[in-house]
This record gives C-alpha cells, structure tokens and sequence, in this order.
C-alpha cells in the first residue's frame, strides 16, 4: 500500500517567475476590463473567469498541483464540485421564488 | 484491574501510561484507544443529561403547566435537542468506536494524526464545557430549540452566542477527526489490504470523514453569522436589512442533513460488522453495501431541501429535493436488503448485540419508510410541523444510531474493556428498551397523523392519551437503559476475563489479545484474502 | 508512529478542502444577494477603492511568489535564501494588512461599518454589500494573519534545522495554505473592486 516518499519534482525559479508575471498580466487585464467596461454585458462572467484562470496558475504550479498524483486531482474535483452543487441547488430555490 | 494488564511483554494499554502519571496519563495521551475510551464515557454522560432532560419532557407532557412553564419548558427541550445532537449522537460512533477500533480494523498502531487526534478530543471537550456554561451563565438558556433558526436566534435574549461558540468549537473537532480518519485510511492500511478487503465499518468511517471534513465548515460559518448578527448587526438573515431568513436554513440544513449520515453511516457500518459474525456466513454482497455507504454519503449530502418544504422555499426546489430524497433511499435499501439476505440460511447465534443489530433494521426500516412519507410533498404539507416528524427522527436517530451504538457496545465490550458481560440480562434489558422505545415513539406516529404540533407545550384535551401512552414508555425506556449499563458497569468490575476472540469474529481487532496492548500488533499483519471468511459447518 | 510525506501533503490539502467550503458559505450567501441587488451591488462597489484594492491584489500574488520561491530554494538546500524569502513574505503580508486597515478605517470613518445610522439609511443591498464585505474580508485578514504567525514559526524552523532539503513538508504545507488564501483573494478583488 505504501509508495515510498516521492516528492514531487522540483520547480524551478524560472517557471515560477514565468508564472507570476503571468499572473501580474492577468490582474492588469482584469483592471482593464473593469475600467475600460468594455465587454459590460458579461461583466460577472469575464472577471470570474480571469479569476479561475489566476486561481488555476496558482494551483497547478505554485501549489504543485499540476506534479501530483491523481488522487489529490480527484479530491479536489469532490471538493469543488460539492460546493458547485450547494450553490447550484439553493439557487433552485433563490432563482424560482 | 490486575485482569487488564496484559501479558509482560505487551502489557494492554490501560497498564501503559506513557510519560505521564494519573488522569495526565489519559488525557495527554495520543494513543487512539485511550482516546475512544474517554469519548466513550464523555459520551454517554452527556447521553445520561440528555435522557433526563427528555424524560422531564415527557413528564411535564401530561400535565402541561403543572411542572414546567412554558419558558422552562422550551428551554429543556432546546437543551435536550443541542446535548443529544451536538454532543452525543454526531460525534457518537465515529470518536468512540471508529477511534478505538479503526487504526485495528486497518492493521495500523495509531491514526494518521495521534497529535491532531488528540487536539481533537480537546476541542470537544472545550466545546461541551463551552455549551454546557451557557445553560448556567447569567440570562437564560438557550431557548430556540437546536436548529437555532434566524431570526429568532439572533433576537433572543438567551445565551444563545456562547452556545452557538461551543458548537462551532465542537465542529473544529469533528472536522480534524474525519480529516485523520480519511488520511489514515488512505495510508496507513496493512499490506495486502486493498480498498475492497476492508471491514464494512472503515469503509462507512471514510464515507462519514467527507461529511465530517465538506459540510461540518458550512454549519460553523453559519454559527459565526448568527453570532456577527447578534453582535455586529450584519443582517444577513434579517429582513429589514435585505437579509432572507430561509437562506440560513438552506445553510443550517445543508451541514444538518448530511449530518444524519455522520451519526447513521457509521451505524450501519457497526450492523454490517456484527450480522455476518452472528450468522456464521459471509456478508451477502459486500461490494454493494461499501459502494452504497458512498453513495448514501454523497446522494444525501444534496436533500437538505426536504427540511424546508413548509419554509416558503420556491415549488422548483420543493420538486427537486423531494426527488433526490426518494433517490437516497436506494442504497439505503440495498444495505438493508443485503443484511438480511446474510442472515437468510446462516447459522445464527442469537446474541445480545445481534438483537441490538436486529431490532435497528426494524426501527430504521421503520424511520426510514416514514421518512419517505414525509419526504413526498403533499404528506409533508400535513404532518411537517407534527409529532409525526419527531416519532420519524426519533426511530432513526435512537432506533437507528442509537440502538447501533448499544450494539457496538455490546460487540465490542470484552475488546474494549477485557471481560465478559452478563448476557441474560444484557438480553432483558433490550427486550425492556425495546418495548419501551416503541411504546415512547411509536404512539408520537398516531398523534403527530392526528395533528398534534410538535415543540407545544399544551395541547387539547383528546391528545392525553397518546401523551400519556409515550410518558409511561418514556419510563420503560429509561428502566431498559438502567438495565443495560447496569449491567455494563457491573461487567467491567466483575466480569470474567475476556478472551481474545469470545465470539468468533474475523476482522483484525479479535485476533489480539482484549484489551489490546498498546501497539496493538506485535508485528503488523499481512492480509491474504477477504475479510469475511467464515467456514459452513453444513 | 506517524503517517508518512504523502499522508501529511493529503491531510494539508483535505483541510483546504474544508476551508474552501466555509468560505464556501460566503460565497453562497453573496451570490444570492448579488443576483437580488444587482443595482445596488453595482452602486454600494463605487465606494471601493480600485487602487487600494489593486495595490493589495499584486502584493498578495507576488507573497505568492516570495513563498514558492522559498520552497523551491528549500529544496535545493539553500535554506539561508529560504527563509529570507519566508521573511520576505511575511512583509508582503503585513504590507497587505495595513493597506486593508487604511481601506476600513476610510470607510468607517465616513460611518459605512455594519449596523450604522449612516449605513441603515441604505438600500438593502447596499447594507447587504457592506455586510459582507467586512465580513469576508475580515475572515480572509484572520487567515493572513494565522499565515503570518505560521510563516514566523517556519523561519525559526529553518534556522534549528528543523526544515531541510529532505523533510521539506512543513514549509510546504504552509506554502499550500499561503496560497490558498491568495486563492480566496483572487475571488475577492473582483467581486468587491470590479463590479461598478
């Protein structure tokens, strides 16, 4: 049952730098998006979505998410997609009252 | 206790103290058995508060106003519901029973986290001293009944935030305990043991940690926005603030649902332990009764709407959850069906724990279809604000979890503790409980289908003798429960010195010594083959 | 006995997991409200300072980086780089924190806290998006603060030798808990800061 301890591979300074300036871009473009209010129609969907991608930046290689194993992939999709479901279903009631 | 010492080279746990001396020994131990002991009689004290405070109930029942007043009165039952809820039947199996016996049942020395487990212990007795002070805490009691509904929580004048503090703490608690079990039973399983050779009662402990670790965090940020309300006004459940007091019963209900399957899943996994031992013959579909725990776990986490048909909530949502409610009852069904098709051409031994394992299929068959009844719409109409919902939780929570318990006790006794009870009267005393228990709900059935509103403290004069039928059952329950750990208590001072396999059982914990020592195995064992290998004797 | 790498990294990340669904709570409770008082969701936002909120933003992704960087330079062995970057986070998120005080104590100063005359005079939406953003805001600075405090004690874990190159897990557990509430932040600039 045990694997012996494998650590996950080392991530190197270059990617992380590649990876915060990335972020840094994406956070500018939010701003932009906000201010310049264009594309108003989606304005809850277009900030969420540059949020998710940050948030998956984050994960996948600050939090090394990306090098593990599928278990913890798994976990996480439970995770997420349980509180989606919470949400989902008391917007069955908010949405139709 | 020279009998519990075990032999010189492994003396038992109760002879190995660690570094401490006295009480420091037990409560600064990080052993796991230790700890399920404590639990185990924290536990049951708390249960004791607990009857009593609904055995008052039931006495001011008949004579309404004479030994309660009304205020006393929903100030009892509110206690009653938060130490019989919070305190005793949630944390329940999985802190006394899944502690002592999970890190065995895996063929492991410890849990994940013997330290964080330890913490845990901690936060719950910190969250039961914390609930307790606000019974007795200058002002008054809290009076809102368990489910602290807004806004009547956030108005009263009760003690309500120290209450709702303690069972956040508490919460922490049950977090980090399903958190230890879910990382212990992914890693520290015994070679050889695959995800499908485990014991039914891991697999229902693992199916309990999720709950215990995804819903337990929603009810805790709900209980700081009750105390935020009190304190800072936010208004969230407040409708002269914009707030929708039904919001926070979707978020109450939406740990309180999944939070029937932390104390029920572990149940049924302790019933799914003893049938197969007592009827001598492998359990009857194995990989169906582990995929349906998950399946309960998971299904039932999404039917919190059914608490809230009469709420005002939207009919889309009402149609909704009323579906996915008639759906958890599938896998409930599947492990009942399968229990008794295990018991159909076994060789039973009629045994004080399989009479316990028994009469919970009847009682939470019984909770179980009623639940049904009151989880269709327009039955649900009628009888939500009646007795009739408090017969159906009572016969799954005490005829379910709670009859469970008294099985695993029994099952586990001479384990635990090292001797033999008596079983002529630990039989009497079922029967007593049994008979009482039913006479105590089951007439709450005919009066809640009659129209008798629950949480009243008065009432016309026809429904007397329904009352009075459930008061004097509240009695012969009692007597059952007196009967039965009289006869436990009695056991652990005089009974004989148990055995380490005194009723043929196959999983791990029977194959060393009772009380186990403190590494719980010598050398840990491999495992080849099933669990549940009982040889015919035909 | 205890549980090996690989179990401590899990127990790290199901606790997440369980942070993730209280926040998640918040989050329900917002989108709730913003689907009932858009209008006045989009009005209350104005009172948002986007430069402030901005500044924090790129603080909080950049302690981000500080604190990979830490663990990657942990486990190359240079634990003397480490923990200058562990100290280096630590004054982002302190920096963070004292930009998030001058932000409250603007608001309450001109009465906008919950429960005041100023604030009750509203709409309910209005109330409603004041409520929680100090309450949302308020958890996520607990939880930096928790992060601090965390962090402080893995730069005196460094220099005892307590974190070295092959038993790196403390430090990068924290690192997972760091950047999560970095995570909770990218949710929240938006949803408070962008909306007007």
């Amino acid at each position: 049952m045990r694997k012996a301890d494998q650590q996950t591979p080392l991530v190197s300074y270059t990617t992380l730098t590649v990876v915060w300036l990335a972020l840094l871009v994406l956070l500018a473009a939010t701003i932009a998006v906000a201010r310049g209010h264009v594309l108003v129609k989606y304005s809850v969907l277009v900030p969420l979505a540059i949020a998710s991608a940050k948030a998956g930046l984050v994960l996948n290689y600050f939090m090394n998410l990306r090098y593990e194993g599928r278990l913890l992939k798994v976990m996480l999709l439970v995770a997420v997609a349980v509180l989606t479901a919470f949400i989902a279903l008391t917007f069955m009631d908010v949405w139709y009252r | 206790m020279t009998k519990r010492r075990g032999t010189s080279r492994h003396p038992s746990f109760y002879r190995d103290q660690g570094p401490y001396k006295g009480i420091l020994g037990w409560l600064m131990s990080t052993d796991h058995k230790r700890i399920g002991l404590m639990y185990t009689l924290a536990l049951l004290s708390f249960a004791a508060v607990g009857v009593c405070a609904g055995l008052l109930m039931r006495l001011s029942l008949i004579a309404p106003g004479k030994i309660l007043t009304a205020q006393t009165y929903n100030e009892v039952f509110t206690v009653h519901g938060i130490i019989m809820i919070f305190l005793f039947v949630i944390p329940g199996i999985p802190v006394a029973f899944g502690n002592f016996f999970l890190p065995i049942l895996i063929g492991a020395r410890d849990v994940a986290f013997p330290r964080l487990n330890r913490l845990s212990w901690w936060l719950y007795l910190a969250g039961a001293v914390i609930v307790l002070v606000s019974l007795v805490l200058h002002g008054r009691p809290p009076d809102t009944g368990w489910t602290f509904y807004a806004p009547l929580s956030i108005e009263s004048q009760a003690n309500i935030s120290v209450a709702v503090l303690g069972v956040v703490v508490l919460g922490f608690s049950s977090i980090l305990t399903g958190l230890n079990f879910v990382t212990t039973i992914h890693r520290l399983r015994a070679p050889g043991m695959g995800w499908f050779r485990m014991p039914l009662f891991v697999w229902t402990l693992y199916a309990t940690g999720w709950v215990q670790m995804l819903a337990t965090p929603v009810l805790a940020i709900t209980l700081v926005f009750i105390i935020l309300g009190r304190f800072l006004g936010v208004g969230f459940f407040d409708p002269s603030r914009g707030g929708d007091p039904i919001l926070y019963q979707h978020l109450f209900w939406i740990y309180s649902h999944p939070a029937v399957y932390i104390m029920l899943l572990p149940a049924m996994g302790i019933i799914s332990e003893i049938i197969p031992v007592f009827s001598k013959e492998r359990i009857f579909g194995y990989s169906a009764i582990a995929v349906s725990a998950v399946a309960i776990a998971s299904v039932g986490s999404l039917v919190w709407g059914h608490h809230m048909f009469t709420s005002g909530m939207s009919d889309t949502a009402r149609v909704i959850f009323s579906l996915i409610t008639f759906v958890v009852a599938v896998p409930s069904g599947v492990k009942v069906f399968n229990w008794v098709a295990t018991l159909y051409k076994g060789s039973i031994v009629v045994c004080s724990p399989l009479l316990y394992a028994l009469s919970f299929i009847l009682l939470f068959s019984i909770g179980g279809l009623t639940g049904l009844i009151i989880g269709a719409l327009a039955p649900n109409l009628k009888l939500h604000g009646t007795y009739f919902i408090v017969a159906h939780f009572h016969y799954v929570m005490f005829g379910g979890a709670g009859f469970a318990i008294l099985a695993g006790l029994h099952y586990w006794f001479p384990k635990m503790f090292g001797r033999m009870f008596d079983e002529r009267r630990a039989k009497i005393g079922w029967l007593v409980l049994f008979v009482g228990f039913n006479c105590l709900y089951f007439s709450m059935f005919i009066l809640g289908y009659q129209g008798m509103p629950r949480r009243y403290f008065d009432y016309p004069p026809q429904y007397f003798t329904g009352h009075l039928v459930s008061t004097i059952g509240s009695w012969i329950t009692a007597a059952g429960l007196i009967i039965i750990f009289g006869n436990l208590v009695r056991s652990f001072f005089k009974g004989k010195q148990a055995p380490a396999n005194p009723c043929g059982g196959k999983t791990l914990e029977w194959r060393i010594p009772s009380p186990p020592p403190t590494e719980n195995f010598e050398r840990l064992p491999v495992i080849k083959g099933e669990m549940y290998r009982f040889e015919r004797e035909d | 006995m205890a549980v090996d790498y690989e179990g401590k990294k899990i127990g790290m990340w199901m606790f997440l997991f369980t942070e993730l669904l209280f926040f998640g709570g918040m989050f329900l409770l917002y989108a709730v409200f913003r689907y009932r008082f858009a209008l006045d969701f989009h009005g209350a936002a104005a009172h948002e300072n986007i430069v402030l909120g901005s500044l924090n933003t790129f603080i909080l992704l950049t302690s981000s980086f500080t604190i990979a960087l830490a663990v990657s330079a942990m486990r190359q062995g240079r634990s003397a780089l480490s923990s200058s970057l562990q100290a280096a986070t630590i004054a982002l998120g302190a920096a963070f924190l004292v930009i998030k005080y001058a932000e409250w104590s603007a608001k309450i100063g001109v009465g906008l806290y919950p429960n005041s005359p100023v604030l009750l005079q509203k709409n309910p939406g209005e109330i409603l998006f004041f409520s929680l953003y100090y309450v949302m805001t308020g958890i996520h600075a607990l939880h930096v603060i928790v992060g601090i405090g965390v962090i402080a004690c893995m730069i005196i874990f460094t220099t005892r030798g307590k974190i070295t190159s092959k038993k790196p897990i403390m430090l990068e557990n924290t690192g997972l808990f760091w950047h999560f509430v970095d995570i909770i932040w990218i949710y929240l600039f938006p949803l408070f800061y962008l909306i007007t």
